[in-house]
């Protein structure tokens, strides 16, 4: 199972690596989307997979799940919505005032 | 200026009281099952978008006259002077504690501060959703 | 219990997020958060002498014990920095008050202000390194609104850069949390360094920490500086002075806390690798510095040289090194603060960004042009001003440690400093003034007022070094014995 998964991040991130490196912003906003659902998946791995236990350690229990990671997702999912949100506006905005949504055409201030 | 939407009116207006039920219903079962503050406050907020999305934004703003910056303010102030309230007791920041209570109608019910905490982040959640929804769809 | 902890990070944030009740009334809202970081700045003077009585303090959040709730805690090192950045955020603000900026201040720049501030003095003073990635965020978040407030289409272009970069980073600091996690089990940090130090740091642990170098290098500008000259020329002036003072500081701690408190135990490695890193940044630097005609981009080169050398103290690695750096992270606090100041409030009186625009200055606003001379010699290490101290210090510290190369690097970067804005200096301020005495646009008291005040703190700091140095002292004492951090942090008493 952890396997899998890996695999499945490992997709993921070269999905969001591919969407990145384009000249198009919405495209770049769905890479950043992608790219921190992907981490969110190592999380979770890297906690370990367990399946149908819960997450309370008592004096009789042989499994249980680890409930930091879901936690840890849990925040850094919200985190990762607020910036995603942000940034999703920004580029609209951008788009209005600069005409564009072409990253080549945004680069820094011709001077100098 | 757009088409024929009488259905999703006449399916939204039944289906966003349900949603906003089932809203509620997530946030109270945060305390001891799948569910919560973050989760419910998705839900609700859905309710609203839903309304947005098959009325136009004039028509629910003049039905819901709210300003959903200062409904996410009051949401994040909730949720942290419900942590400092612990202070209040002697107790460390963001303590949380529960007892039972005999209600007249209830029964026996727990009650816990953290539901307080929950609905800042409830409340939090719509704000910000709404937001952002209203602030992409102002201009298109 | 220590429920004092907290306010540093949550006042801000009550008030910040109060203040968005009134947003048809600036004067509350610039009142009420000077007022707001005053007395943060008071409640982190009274922590750390409290620290420097009692010890390192702790408070953990809803009573969890140690590692397993979130918790704050304060040694000398952190409650420096605190105090500090409460201090030049008290001053920044007040210029942003006098500086009156209508459009901005109505969309909520001082709420965004204190939000930054609250994720900050949280940075600080998390002993969690989740946490440490959370207060990271609140940080970021209010600087990407402070960054694109005001809507310019420069903003807007290079504010996307901004958050791009930052969005990686912050997904590189996920992805370290996530093999820390899955290695060790712990994110306590003081748990970590109890596990590091068992397991003896091997190569697995030492790529991770590999990974947080990145981490913490996109955030601090070492090295990884490309994108700052360009974000923080963009930026209205109190903002991008609190982003100079305190922004890229923030890095720099989270390096400090994790070379000495966690991986210490492969120096060769990582702290060499440090070095090499802090002499490309403090080169990169200076030749950006001098290639640039631009102001705020010959400022913005001049934070880059300053990360690369409070570094050089990291990667020499023994206590005087440590001791130098504290210094001068102090001082440059304070100082990028007012550079950036004067440099906004330049360019806004002679309308000119480029140094050969204008000149003459000094006869049309004699004071500003002695606060900049000020801080010149301050940032040059000049003796009676505070930046002496520190880079004596580092000196002799990488010089106990062999470090030649670095040395020699650190000092002559030093001299690009001073060569880079004695240039501004000459010829903006000296020579036939350029600005005719009717068209001068007044200088208003209350936007010189914080820059003097930064100018008597650098002169004051540097000659009341006696006063600051027990409390530099605990502090590199701390850093360099890990085990005070994990007695302080994991004791249950």
């Amino acid at each position: 199972m952890e396997t899998m998964i890996t695999l499945v991040v490992g997709v993921l991130v070269s999905v969001a690596t591919y969407l990145l490196l384009s000249k198009n912003l919405i495209r770049v906003v769905l890479g950043t989307a992608i790219l921190s659902h992907a981490v969110h998946l190592l999380l979770m791995t890297m906690g370990g997979l367990k399946i149908g236990s819960v997450p309370i350690l008592g004096d009789h229990v042989d499994t249980y799940t680890d409930a930091l990671p879901q936690a840890l997702i849990l925040t850094a999912i919200v985190i990762s919505f607020a910036v995603t949100a942000f940034f999703l506006v920004l580029v609209y905005r951008t788009y209005q005032s600069t005409g564009t949504d072409n990253l080549q055409q945004m680069r820094g201030t011709n001077d100098e | 200026m757009r088409e024929n939407d009488v259905i999703l009116q006449t399916v939204s207006k039944v289906a966003v009281f349900i949603i906003l039920t089932f809203g509620v219903y997530l946030f109270l079962a945060g305390h001891h099952n799948p569910g919560g503050g973050f989760i419910g406050g998705l839900t609700l907020s859905s309710a609203f978008v839903l309304l947005y999305l098959a009325f136009d934004v004039e028509t629910v703003n003049a039905g819901i006259p709210m300003d959903y910056k200062m409904v996410a303010a009051t949401g994040v102030l909730i949720s942290v002077f419900s942590g400092m309230g612990a202070l209040l007791f002697g107790s460390a920041f963001l303590s949380q504690t529960f007892a039972y209570f005999d209600l007249p109608i209830f029964g026996k019910t727990e009650l816990a501060t953290v539901v307080l905490f929950e609905s800042g982040i409830a409340l939090g959640v719509v704000g910000v959703v709404v937001t952002i929804m209203i602030s992409i769809s102002e201009d298109v | 219990m220590n429920n004092i902890l907290v306010f540093p990070m949550v006042l801000p944030i009550i008030v910040g997020v109060l203040l968005l009740f009134f947003r048809s009334n600036p004067n509350i809202q610039r009142w009420c958060s000077v007022l707001t970081m005053v007395v943060v700045f008071l409640i982190s003077l009274w922590i750390l002498e409290k620290v420097m009585n009692e010890g390192i303090l702790r408070l953990d959040f809803g009573e969890w014990a140690p590692p397993f709730g979130i918790t704050f805690v304060a040694d000398a090192f952190a409650m420096l920095l605190v105090s500090t950045a409460s201090l030049v955020s008290i001053l920044c603000l007040l210029y942003a008050v006098f500086a009156r900026d209508e459009r901005r201040e109505k969309f909520f720049l001082y709420p965004f202000l204190l939000l930054l501030v609250a994720g900050v003095n949280g940075a600080f003073l998390t002993g969690d390194l989740f946490n440490l990635f959370v207060c990271f965020e609140v940080m970021l978040l209010a600087s990407y609104v402070l960054m694109t407030l005001g809507g310019e289409k420069k903003q807007l272009t290079e504010g996307i850069k901004y958050i791009l970069i930052n969005i990686l980073s912050s997904w590189f600091f996920l992805l370290g949390i996530a093999y820390m996690y899955g290695t060790l089990g712990t994110l306590n940090l003081a748990q970590l360094s109890q596990r590091i130090a068992e397991a003896g740091q091997p190569p697995l642990l030492t790529t991770i920490s590999i990974l947080f170098l990145i981490v913490f290098s996109l955030k601090a500008g070492l090295v990884l500086y490309f994108w700052l000259p360009g974000s923080y020329g963009a930026l209205p002036t109190a903002v991008s002075a609190l982003f100079a003072a305190l922004l890229t500081k923030v890095g720099v701690y989270a390096l400090f806390r994790f070379f000495t408190l966690l991986f210490y135990h492969e120096p060769s490695i990582t702290h060499t690798i440090i070095g090499l890193m802090a002499i490309v940044t403090m080169v990169g630097g200076s030749l950006g510095a001098i290639a640039y005609v631009d102001l705020s981009k010959i400022a913005a080169y001049n934070v880059v040289i300053a990360i690369g050398f409070i570094l050089v103290g990291l990667a020499s690695h023994n206590v005087e090194a440590i001791q130098g750096s504290i210094y001068y992270l102090i001082h440059d606090i304070l100082v990028k603060g007012l550079l950036f100041l004067l440099i906004g409030t330049v360019i806004y009186l002679s309308g000119k960004t480029r140094f050969h625009q204008a000149s003459g200055l000094i006869t049309n606003y004699p004071l500003l042009g002695w606060i900049f001379l000020i801080t010149i010699l301050s940032l040059g290490g000049i003796p009676p001003f505070s930046g002496f101290a520190g880079k004596l210090l580092i000196g002799q510290g990488a010089l106990g440690a062999g470090e030649y190369v670095l040395t020699a690097v650190a000092f002559l970067s030093s001299l690009f400093v001073l060569y880079s804005l004695l240039r501004i200096f000459l010829n903006m301020f000296w020579g036939e003034t350029s600005i005719r005495t009717q068209n001068q646009i007044p200088l208003s008291k209350g936007m010189l007022a914080p820059c003097l005040v930064l100018a008597a703190l650098t002169a004051g700091l540097g000659l009341g070094m006696d006063v600051v140095s027990p409390y530099v002292t605990e502090a590199a004492h701390v850093l360099m014995n890990p085990e005070l951090y994990i007695e302080g942090a994991l004791n249950n008493e």
